[in-house]
């Protein structure tokens, strides 16, 4: 058929089953484990802010989306642990990259980012998230906004950057845990079978024979081990 | 002047002129229907060759969906470039959009030309043809509107006071003028084989069928050639991929719709669209019998109008299926198709389409004519060749830019 067998080769598309697209506001896309979203700040297991008002993130931030202010803390009704707290803390989302090297810049583990980052704002207010909104509720998790989009499953594993990294950094500490626990989940396990991500050191029939943590594993590379 | 309609032949009272109005508002809004059904079903193919799923919220089947746009187009902000020219910018969409509307006035719809019937039907006591309009001039009006809407294109690049709309206007304008001349030539041939410009005579001509089931149509008296030029030529001059160059994102952002906006902007693509609706009518007048074909069961006139639409709707399909499949040709590549095939192959076909003709009327020996006429094609076919080999190898070495 030569130039025009390509013809054919779109004509045989009508009509079939298989469709490439996601119904994308019904339905969404599997997101990778880690990807990055909202931020969420953070609360020890008794309930006390992470947050020192250190301001590292806001000086780490590339798009100087983030303004803290920091404040000794009151001596009878303490916020944090520490000596200071985060007075205040806003996130202008109109800025903010998610770059995430704010929760990599933070001594405390103050701030981690959740999954979730569909949201939109009919004013340029609404885009500056202040504690009232980032700081977790009473269980934990994030406080949902009535413009969020959030889906099962986006709110628990807020910190999982923290919990797939090796302490320090360093591959030896692999496993170990070396970070403090949280509201309402306490000390959370590292991440299982971080390796077998590696594509160089990982043959490919393993990739996804061990699937342990459901939905956030990796779906988009799996499929042909199950 | 008013054509061959037997409508307007005798007393013009208040019920023609009525009649005649109907048939305004009929047309026009069966034109703007066609349109939005057109882009919805464009859409809506180019979707299932591609494996999406298209539009499918507005409306069942997500039919709606060009309202919906057409709704939001209303309602965006309108914007004129600071540097524009103002009165011209303004002017430049209805340049584009209003010949797209008149074209659709030759074109007959509709028409009882079963068993010889001569495709006209009573309407409340009068005589008429399901057409707007048959002029005596018929088809040259389709390519003088189409020549108009090229100012369209070329003032609204001319007047957006920006480089990249000026660059695509120009363009377009010249790929338009270009493929122009391929269009006209094919014309003729269908013109000299119906020896008539009436688009309701091209279509009588083409009524009925040889040996009972071939049909009489121009596609097959004029030799496919002409048929075949005349679609490739009306692809590129509606812009339509692969000859889009016009709208070449990659190349020149928007072309000369860039620094449109708001209902400005939806009025080129509904100019474009439009076009493609009247181009496929077109082709279905000139070379598939327009509404002629046999009536199968019911009244006459109901089947003229349903050969018409099916055989606009396999065209439109054949539209969407080529946009669907071909690949955006160079700029070059559109030229050369343009200026050194099209034209003198449908120049060739249209002197040997003559000489056949006259060889009938004198009573040359038919045969013998058509050699003559294909060895003179051949050398002229020929000389281009060397032409084009020639000029190409004085470019290649540098004696021309």
């Amino acid at each position: 058929m030569g130039y025009l067998g390509g013809f054919l080769v779109s004509l045989r598309q009508v009509g079939r089953k298989r469709r490439v697209t996601t119904q994308y506001p019904a339905e969404k896309a599997p997101k990778p484990a880690r990807v990055h979203g909202r931020h969420v700040l953070n609360r020890y297991e008794d309930g006390m802010e992470k947050c020192i008002g250190c301001e590292l993130c806001a000086g780490v931030c590339p798009a100087r989306c983030i303004f803290v202010r920091g404040a000794d803390n009151p001596v009878d009704e303490p916020v944090s642990p520490g000596e200071r707290f985060g007075f205040v803390y806003e996130i202008n989302y109109l800025r903010c990259i998610h770059c995430d090297l704010c929760v990599e810049a933070c001594p405390t583990q103050a701030i981690t980012e959740s999954k979730m980052f569909e949201f939109s704002f009919t004013n340029r207010e609404d885009a500056i998230y202040t504690k009232a909104e980032l700081v977790v509720d009473d269980d934990g998790r994030p406080r949902q906004q009535p413009w969020e989009d959030w889906r099962e499953g986006e709110d628990l594993l807020t910190s999982a950057w923290m919990r797939a990294t090796s302490p320090s950094g360093s591959a030896a500490y692999e496993g170990v845990v070396g970070w403090n626990g949280e509201l309402g989940y306490g000390v959370r396990a590292p991440e299982a079978d971080q390796e077998r991500k590696d594509a160089v050191s990982t043959p490919p029939t393993m990739i996804g024979e061990h699937d342990d943590h459901g939905h956030d594993g990796d779906d988009q590379h799996g499929h042909g081990a199950h | 002047m008013f054509g061959g309609d037997p409508l307007l032949a005798g007393n013009v009272d208040l019920a023609v002129v009525l009649i005649v109005l109907g048939k305004v508002v009929v047309v026009f809004a069966l034109l703007l229907i066609a349109t939005q059904l057109m882009i919805w079903f464009e859409r809506k193919v180019i979707s299932d060759f591609q494996n999406r799923i298209g539009p499918n919220t507005a409306g069942p089947f997500g039919i709606l969906q060009t309202l919906a746009d057409g709704i939001k187009f209303f309602f965006k902000e309108d914007l004129v470039p600071e540097r524009a020219d103002r009165r011209v910018f303004v002017l430049a969409p209805l340049l584009a959009v209003v010949p797209a509307f008149l074209l659709f006035s030759i074109v007959p719809f509709g028409g009882d030309f079963s068993n010889g019937r001569d495709g006209s039907v009573e309407l409340f006591g009068h005589t008429t043809y399901l057409q707007l309009a048959d002029p005596a001039i018929g088809i040259l009006f389709a390519l003088a509107m189409s020549s108009v809407a090229v100012y369209g294109v070329m003032l609204a690049g001319w007047s957006s006071g920006s480089k990249y709309p000026l660059i695509g206007s120009v363009r377009a304008s010249a790929q338009m003028i270009s493929y122009e001349a391929a269009l006209g030539l094919s014309v003729c041939a269908v013109v000299l084989t119906s020896g008539t410009l009436s688009t309701h005579g091209i279509v009588m001509s083409q009524a009925g069928s040889g040996w009972g089931f071939v049909p009489d149509w121009n596609l097959i008296a004029t030799g496919f050639v002409p048929f075949v030029v005349f679609f490739l030529a009306s692809q590129a001059e509606l812009n339509r991929p692969p000859f889009d160059l016009v709208e070449a994102e990659q190349e020149l952002v928007g072309s000369y719709h860039t620094e449109y906006s708001s209902i400005r902007f939806a009025l080129f693509f509904v100019a474009e669209f439009m076009n493609s609706v009247t181009m496929a009518a077109l082709v279905v007048t000139l070379f598939l019998g327009g509404p002629a074909g046999p009536a199968l069961i019911g009244p006459g006139w109901l089947w003229g109008v349903i050969w018409f639409l099916v055989k606009v709707l396999v065209l439109l399909f054949v539209f969407v299926w080529i946009r669907g499949t071909v690949p955006r040709v160079r700029y070059d590549q559109l030229m050369d198709l343009g200026w050194k095939v099209l034209i003198p192959l449908s120049l060739g076909w249209l002197l040997l389409l003559a000489t056949f003709w006259v060889a009938r009327d004198q009573g040359w020996n038919g045969f013998v004519t058509i050699a003559i006429g294909g060895a003179i094609g051949l050398v002229g076919y020929l000389l281009l060749k060397a032409a084009v080999a020639t000029s190409r190898a004085r470019r290649l070495e540098g004696v021309v830019d």
